[in-house]
């Protein structure tokens, strides 16, 4: 538990301490959904419609901004190698860098979510499943990003592989994501969509430990 | 003799040698006659007119694109458990083939798409699955290009395809649940064989045999390709030491 | 607590690095591993590590690297040429990381052998490259580990530090533990044994294991 705890506050502050930490994937975000009105006009009703899919999207997105660095870092300055030898298995040890790079991305998105929702006109009655679909759907999105992210470091112009890898794991999470906001805005039940977002989270928990664990050991050898 | 001897390079090399002419010489047979009379003796279909003759290629490739993936989920286990190069090799062999067969059922599918449903493209489960899929082809392809050493590649690829068939299978139903397919009445499901009526349904039979050796064919040639190439590059090791 | 390794034999690339080594640490013996640039000595280390791929065996006190690599991790402390520091974190923040991790050694003595205490609270990329490398091989020590694996440890110390560092490396061998250094230089250390990586001597006569070479081709 010791342990666990200061690899999670060393990776928080290293996060915090390096170029902006978690500000520069909310000013991502914000670019994003800004950008959105100028692509397709500044009519409200049509805002509305696609302001779900589009705050999904935007936060996919700034998910994925920072998530080359995850391993990159450990991997190019030999920290890698000595964690390999410490007492904590390499699952675990991508567990808790997945789940700080949760809290230092996608947590921010999720409170900031609401208030470019305004922006975007998005219905009054979506908010909550809004911050509710984000809060249990960005962990799977840094989960699988940390698989990508063991797959391709120590890969020279890795980050854009990392994107080609990754966005296509995201499809699901961003479909029942994005249908969740959209059943809620429509005011049809959202428990078949936000169960199957959560279930798909879960399943990412469970697997991406296991998954990009291998990839390091195998990058390591 | 056990399945475990094609492991050996050599032993492949010399099996794949000698079947390959005879794998060709069936897939331009069954190809030819199956095509042929597909296109020109058939009847033309009530609802379709001649258009529904692109199922002769549509449906092949698009059943073999499929099975491309689950050939390299197969191969990859294998590499991943008893490490066989050849087992690998055959994984990476197979993704391009898979990517071309899913690109050519797109863009038959479009082709077939364009009269019948007016237009060429359409958010269809189906249609989605198939572009998801292509997707999963490039990533596959682009991370072998990406690493210099041959069996950390094959370790690496094998884990993306091991994951990747989790999240396409999952996607698969993602795309159904978020889409249900409004453009897509029974009628139209031509993939399933029971919608297609005998006369179409034997040429198909033969076109699906001759693809299925002409993918067989394609992928012992790469495989053989890709050891050749793993050998030169042994030798000039060799001869560098 | 003894390392035996016996017919350790490398591959990189595809390429072979040596061969049949074979040799055994003793409880409190420091081994000098030797050879010319490219003759392996990185890679041994890696592969006593369990870094890297290899063929024969090696037992650490009992436990075989090739059954249960765990087991051995968890002895072995292991310094190469990255220092693995943090530079957005202090020294001071640095090495509680790794004490914390580890949960061996004592950090009031790494602190103290090291001479950290000047430099605790300056950030890790205000150091010199000495300091950093004393901050990396302060790590050994606040591991807790039995045998220790340095690859060229002494490159940016000073003779002073060097000095004390031999210092180290004897006290932790007198208290039972080994280590193995691969190093151009003399330590100073007392009449430490040899392992000499000869390239010359070992090519050649190994038959490749490459299933690409083997076999009959036509």
């Amino acid at each position: 538990m010791n342990a666990t705890f200061a690899v999670l506050t060393r990776e928080l502050r290293l996060a915090l301490r390096s170029g902006g930490g978690a500000g520069l994937g909310l000013a991502f975000f914000l670019i994003v959904v800004m950008l959105i009105p100028f692509g397709v006009g500044p009519f409200p009703s049509l805002l509305a419609q696609i302001a779900p899919g589009t705050l999904w999207i935007a936060a996919l997105l700034a998910c994925l901004l920072s998530l080359d660095r995850l391993f990159q870092a450990d991997f190019e300055d030999g920290t890698l190698d000595i964690l390999a030898l410490s007492p904590m298995p390499l699952e675990g040890l991508v567990a808790i860098k997945a789940t700080a790079h949760w809290l230092t991305t996608g947590l921010p998105l999720v409170i900031a979510a609401p208030v470019l929702g305004i922006t975007l006109n998005l219905p009054s009655n979506a908010y909550w499943w809004l911050v509710i679909s984000l809060a249990v759907g960005t962990p799977a999105l840094s989960f699988l990003g940390a698989i990508g992210a063991a797959l391709t470091v120590g890969i020279r112009r890795g980050g854009l592989l990392l994107s080609l890898l990754v966005l296509p794991l995201y499809i699901p999470t961003l479909i029942f994501g994005a249908r969740t906001v959209t059943a809620a805005v429509e005011g049809v039940d959202v428990m078949p969509a936000f169960l199957l977002l959560a279930g798909v989270t879960l399943l990412t928990l469970a697997l991406t430990p296991i998954a990009a664990a291998a990839a390091l050991r195998m990058h390591m050898r | 003799m056990s399945i475990w001897e094609f492991a050996n390079p050599v032993r492949f090399m010399r099996l794949t040698g000698k079947v390959l002419p005879w794998i060709t010489v069936l897939a331009i047979g069954c190809l030819a006659v199956g095509l042929i009379w597909g296109f020109f003796f058939t009847p033309e279909a009530i609802n379709f007119g001649s258009t529904v003759k692109i199922i002769y290629i549509h449906v092949p490739a698009a059943t073999l694109a499929i099975n491309a993936w689950v050939l390299m989920f197969v191969a990859s286990l294998i590499w991943l458990i008893r490490r066989h190069h050849v087992s690998a090799l055959v994984a990476r062999a197979a993704a391009p083939v898979g990517m071309t067969l899913t690109l050519i059922a797109l863009i038959t599918g479009a082709i077939w798409g364009g009269p019948m449903w007016g237009t060429y493209w359409e958010w269809d489960p189906r249609l989605t699955s198939f572009l998801v899929l292509f997707v999963f082809y490039l990533g596959y392809m682009a991370l072998w290009e990406a690493i210099d050493e041959p069996d950390k590649a094959a370790d690496l690829t094998a884990v993306l395809t091991m994951v990747g068939t989790v999240f396409a299978v999952i996607s698969r139903y993602a795309v159904n649940f978020w889409n249900q397919g409004l453009h897509q009445g029974a009628s139209l499901s031509l993939d399933k064989e029971e919608h297609v009526a005998d006369v179409y349904y034997q040429p198909l039979l033969l076109t699906m045999a001759g693809f299925f050796f002409l993918f067989l064919a394609l992928v012992f040639l790469r495989t053989r390709t890709e050891i050749r190439a793993r050998r030169i590059i042994a030798l000039q090791l060799q001869e560098a030491n | 607590m003894t390392l035996n390794v016996s017919n350790l034999t490398c591959y990189r690339a595809g390429r072979l690095i040596f061969s049949d080594q074979n040799f055994t640490i003793d409880p409190g013996e420091t081994v000098m591993l030797r050879g010319p640039n490219g003759s392996g000595k990185s890679t041994l280390l890696r592969a006593l590590a369990g870094m890297q791929p290899f063929e024969g065996d090696v037992i650490l006190n009992g436990v075989t690297l090739a059954d249960d690599l765990d087991g051995v991790q968890e002895q072995i402390a292991y310094a190469g040429h990255l220092d693995a520091i943090k530079p957005q974190l202090t020294v001071g923040e640095n090495l509680t990381f790794w004490a914390q991790l580890f949960e061996g050694g004592s950090i009031s003595d790494a602190i103290e052998q090291f001479a950290l205490e000047e430099i605790w609270d300056r950030p890790a990329h205000a150091c010199s490259a000495g300091q950093k490398r004393r901050l990396g091989l302060a790590r050994l020590v606040v591991s807790g580990r039995v045998l220790w694996l340095l690859d060229e440890p002494t490159v940016s110390l000073d003779t002073e530090t060097t000095a004390r560092f031999a210092q180290i490396i004897k006290t932790h061998c007198a208290g039972g533990g080994m280590a193995m250094i691969a190093t151009h230089i003399d330590l100073g250390l007392d009449t430490p044994r040899e392992i000499v990586l000869d390239p010359s001597a070992m090519r050649k006569s190994t038959p490749s294991r490459d299933p690409f070479l083997s076999g009959d081709w036509e």
